[in-house]
């Protein structure tokens, strides 16, 4: 294809589209139109990805998959987005996620919905920016982006310890990204050698950055403690819990299923490739936090009686793993960790349909207060037994083939860290099975006497979920193609 | 050759298919359709296997490559089954006693409703699909793809009732205790990718290829490592010390699904990984010395908790505890084929004693208690004989199959270790005691329930009969697959495995030697069956004291694993979720953030708007910057 006919590209596509399709969502002055826009342009959004995924060989159609501009009035500074394999499988991810929320939450009733729906589709142009940065500053712009809509998401339409925990979110995850962007523009004065005086923010000038070994260790620090507060890996992870659960379930699905990829993503994307010295110094450090927090976490897990909580900290003890996978430095492990972002992202959204919905149908969020539901909602049970067991990566399911590379890259790195690590297997099995037990077997209650099976647009939604699940269950292989020249790319830094 | 790996893959796939409609038509389907189409397609899954075990005589060994798992630079993983004369005889045995499980249970579970009913029968074939999976998978990890799989279709039928809180903490017991041991066999393959880069069972154990045959010294540490965390895999499923406990809890399961899952197939998974694994535990003596004395004390200590349990599931239970321990003593003795022999033979008879004990459950209205059994064999002929043969079967009586068996296990630990055979010969002497003392209280002497319970004792229905004799008849002749050379006998098993199973053990006795073991093991087993009709024939329960009492009580381990890990690991849970997370770390960040607001507000005081006040500020300032320079 030639370069003079294309007049737009797929990460400018995948950006802007939502942006404005967004902005045009406050516009409306009738809600249920809002609603029904909103999901329209998430599904087109969805299209535009899939199609993406056609042309997704950069080396066959490179023009389709790179758009810069240049900012004159920033001194020649550029805005560069740009679409690989390992930004395509998180942008799916994004695209997929929008419609299957708004269509799970279909029922959910906002004040001012148009502009609920407007400023989530605002939040997935920000993801879908810091999936396709490839410029640092770029990356920094929709870093901030993502959050800014999330925030006010929170804060008006949540429940009702919203303010304090959001407060919290923002102000924790702000000052982490003030960390961050010191840093960028440290390492922006050391590009390109200096001397010439002329600096750049885009990923290649980074990437060959003239960086000692103790720049890089201030700069580590710097990046790292922004991007461990949005994973949020332990210690780092108190805000998680309260915003989860205060926040409305529709943003809840978009924070936990996508936006603590970012700070992954961006562990892979810039941390890793740029500052590789102080990567492999620290990766016992960070290793150890990411196994500490996995133990620690799935403790926490099992005392938990509210099921949104539950939820939240059995993905801390999740994203935990893949942070060590990360931080293994070895090619399964990497490849590991961009599959296990997609799945687990799919799995939790589907774990807080499930819960929204007993919410829903029971007033009910506490484990102790329910049960017997699979009596009356075989249904919903079923699809909730799936999920469940794909969170907790049993085989066949897609996050068993994430968790077993991540788990081979840990051992690699370490046997001592993987055989501890591998205790979360287990106590996952107890939270979930206590989780299993007290909720959906045994008698029927007051709470839960009256409720009926789950409605037809649900288990359509539902049932897409579980396809996914099985699909990368039992053949992932096409995923792991997918990223694989870009993982080799960043390998090479460490060879 | 090819043909067999063309069709290989209906094996698995039909029963996959049975689950996919009970599961779907739960709603729509007759019990009567649910049945046929559930036991249907585990009888074609059997007669394509018997197919494929005819056509693998001769020892080949065929690979059949679907499509890659996970290919990346470090490792290949495909979608791989692998069929041989190992693989292709657990795929008689599963789909066999499989299918006649299948067809008893048209008649147990009759009480169902429709949907649980198909529900049932769903879950029944997925377990079949996955234990397929497992002895059928060519690399360890589709075996562990299985091997979950089959767990977790244990957990779904033994919390099959639901309604019942025992029974589904029973299930997640069962799934728990499972995956402890499945970390040990995911470390394991870990540890196999990583210093060889693959999994496959060709690559690995063909000589061609020379990947393990390559590594000559034994007892490295790499060695010892794998086979002893897959060891630790095989503990959790086969239900050896120390995860053994989940078994007996989950006779909660129906009757039929302790029989095939909890008995004759899923539980001997892990007697078939080490079993496909020689190889590896050749080379690592220490392993096998391990795997010896666990399965020796798993054998002894099973046997005397069975010695005192009421109830006829749980006295089964412990049984198959006990000769699983048997199996691994076989295993740890390097005489492999012996302990697959076993598995074979136990398949037969222990399926037999379940389903008999469940004929036995239903005549008596679903009571379990032997205390309250007794005479029952005026009622129920055929269940009387059928189970009458179980024991002897299982109690090591000539010519029946539990004879042979045994018989080559003890002779293999005869030949290692005289101390080893001593234990186990007592521990065989205690199996033919409880298993007698079994039959006596529930079909001989006076009946001990209510009048209204024997009232109604009756005999089950041909659906559940004719299954108990066939496996009676099995249990019976089975053991003529592998007559040993002293009875001038082939050892067909034995040659027929040999491709895939190198031996280290041979024997070394003459014949007289021989004869002189079986002889003295027969007469003793004998004494004692006599010994314990005499004991039981006038049976009054008792309480029980001392050594009794702790037999009862199941060696207390139960207790003990409360006591030294459930508990303290929900304390600790407790203090993380209590102090360290809300006081400590929390505390922490909020503590920070208070700080700032406390430290903002503060100096917002300063802030007061007085021309005067801030001019005293600046001239104080200015002094300290001038004695900063004059000092400094």
């Amino acid at each position: 294809m030639n370069a003079q006919n294309i007049w737009i590209t797929f990460p400018e596509l995948l950006v802007w589209f939502p942006l404005i399709a967004g902005l045009i969502c406050f516009i409306f002055k009738d809600n249920s139109k809002g609603r029904s826009w909103a999901l329209l342009a998430s599904i087109v959004t969805l299209a535009i990805s899939f199609v993406s995924l056609i042309y997704a060989d950069n080396t066959k159609y490179p023009a389709l998959n790179i758009a810069s501009y240049t900012l004159k009035y920033m001194n020649n500074g550029h805005f560069v987005l740009g679409l690989d394999g390992l930004g395509r499988i998180l942008t799916l991810l994004t695209a997929i996620s929008f419609p299957i929320i708004f269509v799970a939450t279909h029922n959910n009733k906002y004040k001012d919905a148009k502009n609920f729906y407007g400023l989530m589709l605002l939040a997935q142009s920000g993801l879908m920016g810091v999936f396709t940065a490839m410029d640092a500053l770029t990356f920094y712009f929709f870093w901030e982006l993502a959050l800014i809509p999330v925030y006010f998401l929170s804060s008006r339409w949540g429940g009702e310890k919203r303010i304090p925990a959001t407060f919290k979110f923002f102000v924790y995850t702000f000052a982490g990204s003030l960390l961050m962007l010191i840093g960028i523009i440290y390492v922006y004065l050391h590009t390109n050698d200096g001397s010439a005086g002329v600096h750049s923010f885009t990923i290649n000038a980074f990437y060959n950055a003239q960086l000692t070994a103790a720049d890089q260790i201030g700069l580590f620090w710097l990046f790292f403690i922004a991007f461990a507060i949005k994973m949020p890996i332990f210690p780092f992870h108190t805000w998680q819990p309260d915003a989860y659960e205060q926040a409305p379930t529709a943003t809840t699905m978009v924070l936990s299923g996508i936006m603590v990829k970012m700070g992954l993503f961006a562990c892979i994307r810039w941390l890793l490739p740029l500052l590789p010295t102080a990567a492999i110094k620290f990766d016992n450090v960070v290793i150890g936090l990411s196994v500490v927090g996995m133990i620690y976490a799935s403790l926490i897990a099992i005392k938990q009686d509210d099921l949104k909580r539950l939820v939240a900290y059995s993905s801390i003890a999740h994203i935990g793993l893949m942070c060590a996978g990360i931080f293994s430095r070895t090619e399964v492990g990497l490849q590991g960790v961009m599959l296990q972002m997609f799945s687990h992202g799919i799995n939790i959204i589907g774990l807080w349909i499930v819960i929204d919905l007993l919410e829903k149908k029971t007033g009910v969020r506490k484990i102790s207060q329910l049960g017997g539901v699979a009596q009356k909602a075989p249904v919903l049970t079923i699809f909730l037994v799936i999920i469940a067991l794909a969170n907790i990566a049993l085989p066949l399911t897609n996050a068993f083939v994430g968790e077993f590379m991540i788990f081979s890259g840990l051992f690699k790195f370490s046997y001592w860290y993987a055989a501890v690590a591998g205790l979360s297997i287990i106590l996952a099995a107890v939270y979930t099975l206590n989780m299993v037990q007290k909720v959906f077997y045994g008698q029927v209650n007051a709470v839960t006497s009256a409720i009926n099976d789950i409605a037809l647009h649900e288990k359509i939604i539902l049932s897409v979920i579980v396809v996914l699940i099985f699909m990368m269950g039992i053949y992932p292989q096409p995923m792991i193609e997918l990223t694989k020249s870009g993982v080799q790319a960043i390998m090479t830094k460490f060879n | 050759m090819n043909n067999i790996l063309q069709i290989v893959w209906i094996i698995p796939f039909l029963p996959l298919i049975g689950f996919l409609i009970n599961g779907l038509g739960r709603n729509f389907l007759s019990k009567k359709m649910t049945g046929i189409i559930g036991s249907g397609v585990i009888l074609f899954s059997f007669l394509v296997s018997l197919y494929v075990f005819f056509n693998v005589k001769g020892g080949n060994t065929h690979v059949a490559h679907y499509f890659n798992l996970i290919d990346i630079k470090a490792f290949k993983i495909g979608f791989d089954f692998q069929i041989d004369p190992l693989s292709s005889l657990f795929l008689l045995i599963i789909t066999g006693v499989g299918f006649l499980i299948h067809v008893y249970s048209t008649a147990y579970m009759h009480e169902e409703e429709p949907k649980d009913f198909a529900k049932y029968f769903a879950y029944l074939n997925l377990f079949v699909f996955s234990m397929l999976l497992l002895v059928m998978g060519g690399n360890y990890l589709i075996l562990f793809i299985g091997w979950e799989g089959v767990g977790l279709c244990s957990y779904l039928l033994i919390g099959y009732w639901f309604k019942n809180v025992d029974y589904t903490n029973a299930a997640k017991k069962a799934f728990i205790m499972n995956r402890i041991g499945d970390l040990g066999f995911l470390l394991a393959l870990f540890w196999l990718l990583n210093a060889f880069g693959t999994v496959s069972f060709e690559e690995l154990f063909n000589p061609a290829n020379g990947k393990i045959t390559a590594l000559s010294a034994q007892n490295s540490t790499l060695v010892i490592g794998i086979t002893l965390l897959l060891f630790v895999g095989a503990t959790g499923k086969s239900a050896q010390i120390p995860l053994f406990t989940w078994l007996p809890d989950a006779m909660a399961g129906p009757t039929p699904v302790s029989a095939l899952i909890h008995a004759a197939t899923m539980v001997t998974a892990g007697i078939y990984m080490i079993a496909r694994s020689n190889l590896l535990y050749n080379l690592a003596p220490v392993t096998q010395e391990i795997i010896m004395w666990v399965g020796l004390a798993t054998a002894l200590l099973a046997a005397t908790i069975a010695l005192k349990q009421n109830d006829i599931k749980k006295v089964l239970a412990y049984s198959t505890v006990s000769q699983l321990g048997f199996m691994f003593l076989a295993l740890g003795t390097g005489n492999y084929v012996a302990a697959v022999f076993h598995v074979m033979t136990h398949a037969f008879f222990k399926a037999l004693l379940f389903l008999g004990s469940g004929s036995v459950i239903m005549g008596m209205h679903h009571e379990q208690d032997i205390r309250n059994m007794g005479e029952l064999k005026s009622k129920m002929k055929i269940t009387y004989i059928t189970f009458f043969i179980g024991c002897l079967a299982i109690a090591g009586i000539p010519p029946l199959s539990g004879f042979f068996s045994k018989d080559s296990i003890l002779i293999g630990a005869f030949e290692h270790n005289k101390l080893v055979y001593g234990i186990a010969l007592f521990t065989a002497c205690l199996t033919a005691f409880y298993m007698f003392r079994l039959l006596f209280l529930t079909f001989h002497g006076k009946f001990r329930g209510t009048e209204k319970q024997w009232n109604h004792v009756h005999e089950s229905p041909s659906a559940m009969t004719v299954p108990l004799i066939v496996l009676a008849v099995l249990s019976v002749i089975g053991g003529f697959v592998n007559v040993p050379a002293v009875f001038n006998g082939g050892e067909s098993l034995t040659q027929f495995l040999s491709p895939v199973i190198h031996q280290t053990h041979a024997t070394t006795l003459s014949h007289n030697q021989e004869y002189m073991l079986m002889g003295g093991a027969v007469l003793l087993i004998v004494a004692v069956i006599l010994f314990a009709k005499f004991k039981f024939k006038n049976f009054e329960s008792k309480e029980n004291t001392g050594l009794a009492k702790t037999f009862e009580n199941k060696w207390y381990v139960d207790e003990l694993y409360n006591k030294v890990i459930v508990k303290p690991m929900q304390s600790i849970a407790a203090l993380f979720n209590n102090t360290v997370e809300k006081k400590g770390i929390d505390g922490l960040v909020n503590g920070v953030g208070r700080a700032v607001n406390y430290g903002s507000r503060q100096i917002r005081l300063l802030q007061s708007g007085q021309i005067g006040t801030y001019v005293l500020l600046m001239v104080l300032g200015i002094l300290v910057l001038f004695i900063i320079q004059l000092f400094l």
